[in-house]
């Protein structure tokens, strides 16, 4: 018998418990978390046009767009007759360097080093604020290799800290995308492909936050 | 010149978390790639990125991490129990964690089973050569 499966179920069951937490606070948070460049900020303005009909922030192709956490209070999204509420918290990319030198191809030195500088204390702001989050939607880039570090850092510490996650896999618009290799890297979380730009799969994914919290 | 230093997990079983993480950090500072016996814990492994960032300056511009873990298939309960067992009182020994400069290590590229190291320098040498 695989006890590796075991493990996962007893998880699940715990997973389940401490969600419950989450339906009685006033101010439960969701947190979007993941590497740089993964979607995570138009994911969060898919979701706050969807039902606030305002955006979160902006986005760009240059890593480290968002360098400060973002916070939208009070979203209420609804789903298949059942509704959720929850303030949305926008993380910076976690990374484990930062790369000056990117940053120059696209900008002046100056920007660039404000820039390297603003990243830096994003990724420890966001890792501060892992302790706070009732439930973690870590945004990968499904066109990537997931078995990344950050990713596998990421994931680990949401799991150690009993915080229930669900994996979207983005980008699915695009040829590269594979949903799979997402799915067996991270066996024990539910992965729905999406892709946060174009709308796709978001009903779905509603669904499965409605479901997890 | 690439230096590799090997970190038993006996220089490091005895050390708080801070420490832990101060040592590792301390090393890859000096352009060095840790080869750590073992690995850290989940919340160490956070706050190795945290410090990581703290300590960014011109010069250190982060680090390039990876871990490889032996997999765990179709191990017996008894086996399965002797390992928890072993990871409680012991620590955390099985499989390796390289932590490199980001400046010399370009990517630690790995799957569950294999892991590869690319270096910048290597790079630099490999269109050095190509030129001549």
């Amino acid at each position: 018998m695989n006890y590796i499966i075991m493990i996962n179920i007893f998880k699940r069951i715990l997973d389940s418990f401490f969600s419950r937490i989450f339906r009685g606070k006033k101010k439960a948070r969701l947190g979007l978390y993941g590497p740089p460049n993964g979607g995570k900020t138009t994911l969060a303005n898919k979701i706050c046009q969807d039902w606030l009909g305002e955006d979160m922030g902006t986005t760009s192709n240059i890593a480290h767009e968002t360098r400060e956490i973002q916070i939208k209070e009070q979203i209420t999204i609804k789903s298949r007759g059942k509704e959720l509420t929850f303030n949305l918290v926008d993380t910076p990319g976690i990374a484990t360097k930062i790369d000056y030198e990117d940053f120059l191809k696209h900008m002046s030195a100056q920007s660039a080093k404000t820039r390297a500088k603003e990243a830096t204390k994003g990724v420890i702001d966001a890792i501060k604020w892992l302790d706070d989050m009732d439930v973690v939607i870590v945004v990968l880039d499904s066109t990537l290799d997931p078995y990344s570090q950050v990713n596998i850092t990421i994931i680990g510490n949401l799991q150690a800290r009993n915080i229930p996650v669900i994996i979207a896999a983005n980008k699915i618009d695009l040829k590269k995308a594979n949903i799979k290799r997402i799915e067996s890297a991270f066996p024990q979380y539910k992965v729905i492909g999406i892709s946060a730009k174009l709308g796709t799969h978001i009903d779905e994914f509603y669904e499965e936050l409605i479901k997890i919290s | 010149m690439l230096t590799l230093e090997f970190i038993p997990y006996t220089e490091i079983a005895n050390l708080d978390s801070e420490s832990r993480i101060k040592k590792l950090i301390n090393v890859v500072k000096q352009e060095k790639i840790v080869l750590l016996e073992g690995r850290l814990k989940e919340e160490e492994e956070t706050e190795l990125i945290k410090k990581t960032m703290e300590a960014i300056t011109d010069k250190f511009t982060g680090i390039e991490l990876g871990v490889i873990n032996p997999q765990e298939k179709d191990t017996s309960f008894y086996q399965t129990v002797q390992k928890v067992l072993a990871r409680i009182l012991l620590g955390k020994r099985e499989g390796f964690t390289i932590i490199g400069p980001a400046n010399i290590v370009k990517q630690i590229k790995k799957d569950p089973n294999k892991i590869q190291l690319f270096t910048k320098d290597s790079n630099k040498k490999k269109k050095s050569k190509m030129k001549k």
